[in-house]
């Protein structure tokens, strides 16, 4: 291997793994214990689980059929539509927690009719947190979906077709069950995404403690304050990515490649 | 009449313009080399692939219309073969076969009774419980031809449903496939490249090249007396255009041959390769059909080596092995080719 080639991937290696070993070094493990149990600690965890499944459902419910029309459909102005959908991927999230305030906000455009309506404001909720995770993760569900669909071989649509399935039949019955596994490599990877989410959120549902205080929010404000917890909040995060990692490597992803 | 079409398509650079028509019990086959255009076809009378132009009526009710009526695939009343039987990957065969009468409506009970019934009769009793992929290839296009037919389609459209098969398991499925066609009362188109097929399967064929139908007969009508280079190649035959005087054809090309009856006109030749003999001097006797030839390629195929020739007329001899041998000729030698005048089959053009 040529030099000028290895000495640079070593360094790069070095550079993503060293701070994880760092962190894994210098925890506290003795603490650990007491430390998860602390008041406010499982709490975000609790808020950090629910949110981001609920982010990821409603990815679902949504992104799923984004994806067919993408895939699928004849639409004109499809890769338009493409661009649009995966702005929110290089967005910062602050900007996106900005825009989501001035639509959705007591003074929004959305936001302000929704409130005269039912006297019901969507920031600082933890509605809002799970709308600000959606945003950002979504589109991770989507462009996974497509691609998922795309390499899926559409003669089996046509297959249901001849067997006088509608459109609509098909998709439930032979085209969701065959990109099963691209869904659920989607979903990992959405649900991952939004269980790390911090700018969107921060901004857009601010950082109250049991009602919007997130994971990432708590190591953030624990560093100031107690650096001990911090890193074991952090532990606990590290931990779950990896999971989602191995997960989607044995299971899910391979599948979805030979699928 | 039971269905009857024509199918204007423009992609490209190929341009279809197809008339068919196919009444009940009949077996249309669409013969065609490769990109001729025939899968285009099926696409449109099935109607995954919307038309420029033309009409396609089954039963004499409209399915297509230019634009008046468009009826999506689904609303058909058709059955399809794919040539590499696309049964759904994560059904049972069973729920594959139960799968089209599902669509239609048909309860849970009764259509899987009616998929195993069919799964009995196409030779797959006991194997509705597998997945696609535990069915050999010979099997899984026998459960897609029980898939089709369930429903009782008006109009059954098969798409090369051989040519994925091995060569032994594909003379078992063809069998059966003619078995199964016999017993059809709707109309059954056939799209394939392979004459065989067409001769075994069809009770009628049409030849389709560059999008245009350039033969239309009985099976036997086409074998016998082909009109165009690639249907006298896929039968076997060396096709000439001449045209006739007395009992001698002048030949576009150059050259004459001497054939049996009187013709005028435009005329086809049609020569069969075995019927051609080599000779290293030029022949005495009878035969009246004599030219120079030269030798352009030899090739063995099965016991005969087919012999190519060139000079004022191509022509293509089958001779035994072991008289090659005896000539001893090599690509690139003078040879006379004759042939009796008997042996030469005529026909307009």
């Amino acid at each position: 291997m040529p030099a000028p080639l290895l000495v640079p991937a070593v360094l790069a290696v070095a550079f993503l793994v060293l701070p994880l070993v760092g962190l894994v070094v210098r925890a506290p493990w003795s603490a650990i214990g007491p430390q998860l149990t602390r008041d406010g600690v499982g709490e975000a965890l609790r808020l950090s689980l629910l949110s981001a499944t609920l982010a990821t459902l409603v990815s679902l419910v949504l992104g799923v059929p984004l994806a067919w029309v993408l895939a699928r459909s004849a639409l004109r102005g499809r890769s338009v539509l493409r661009a649009l959908v995966t702005v929110p991927l290089v967005l910062p999230p602050v900007v996106g927690g900005v825009a989501l305030f001035l639509v959705l906000g007591r003074q929004g455009i959305v936001g302000r009719w929704l409130f005269e309506a039912t006297g019901f404001s969507l920031p600082f909720t933890t509605a809002a947190v799970v709308v600000a995770e959606t945003f950002v993760a979504m589109p991770f569900l989507v462009i996974s979906v497509e691609g998922a669909l795309r390499a899926a071989d559409a003669r089996f649509e046509d297959a249901a077709a001849t067997l006088g399935a509608d459109r609509w039949t098909t998709f439930r019955r032979v085209t969701l069950p065959l990109v099963a596994p691209g869904i659920a490599a989607g979903a990992v990877l959405c649900w991952a995404r939004a269980l790390g989410e911090f700018g969107a959120t921060i901004t857009f549902a601010g950082n109250f403690p049991g009602t919007t205080q997130t994971m990432p929010l708590a190591v953030y404000l624990a560093l100031q304050r107690d650096p001990e917890a911090a890193i074991v909040l952090s532990l606990v995060l590290l931990a779950v990515s990896l999971a989602t990692l191995l997960l989607l490597r044995g299971r899910w992803l391979g599948r979805a490649v030979h699928a | 009449m039971s269905l009857e079409a024509r199918i204007v398509v423009r992609r490209g650079a190929l341009e279809v313009d197809v008339e068919l028509s196919v009444a009940d019990g009949e077996v249309l086959a669409v013969l065609g080399p490769n990109g001729a255009g025939k899968s285009t076809i099926l696409r449109v009378l099935a109607g995954l692939l919307t038309p420029d132009g033309g009409r396609v009526v089954v039963d004499g009710d409209q399915v297509w219309h230019d634009d008046d009526v468009a009826l999506p695939p689904h609303r058909r009343p058709i059955g399809m073969v794919f040539q590499d039987h696309l049964l759904f990957p994560h059904l049972s065969v069973t729920e594959n076969v139960a799968f089209g009468p599902r669509s239609r409506g048909v309860p849970r009970v009764a259509a899987r009774a009616a998929a195993t019934a069919w799964l009995d009769r196409v030779g797959l009793a006991g194997l509705g419980d597998r997945r696609p992929g535990q069915l050999s290839g010979g099997q899984a296009q026998r459960a897609a031809l029980a898939r089709a037919l369930v429903g009782e389609p008006r109009v059954l459209l098969l798409d090369e449903p051989l040519s994925a098969l091995d060569a032994r398991t594909r003379l078992s499925v063809r069998a059966e496939l003619h078995r199964h066609l016999t017993d059809y009362a709707g109309s059954a188109v056939l799209v394939t490249h392979d004459p065989v097929d067409a001769m075994a399967l069809a009770t009628r064929v049409v030849v389709v090249e560059d999008g245009r139908v350039v033969q239309a007969g009985t099976p036997a009508e086409v074998a016998r007396r082909p009109r165009t280079d690639y249907v006298a190649r896929l039968v076997g035959l060396v096709l000439l255009a001449g045209s006739g005087a007395g009992t001698t054809v002048a030949l576009d090309g150059g050259g004459a041959v001497a054939v049996a009856a009187e013709v005028s006109g435009p005329v086809f030749v049609a020569v069969r390769p075995e019927s051609v003999s080599l000779h290293l001097s030029r022949p005495d006797g009878s035969p009246r059909n004599v030219w120079p030839l030269r030798l352009v390629t030899a090739t063995p195929h099965g016991s005969v080596v087919r012999c190519d020739l060139a000079g004022e007329m191509a022509l293509t001899a089958d001779v035994t092995a072991t008289s090659f041998a005896e000539l001893g000729l090599a690509p690139g030698a003078e040879v006379w080719a004759s042939v009796q005048a008997s042996e030469v089959a005529v026909y307009p053009r």
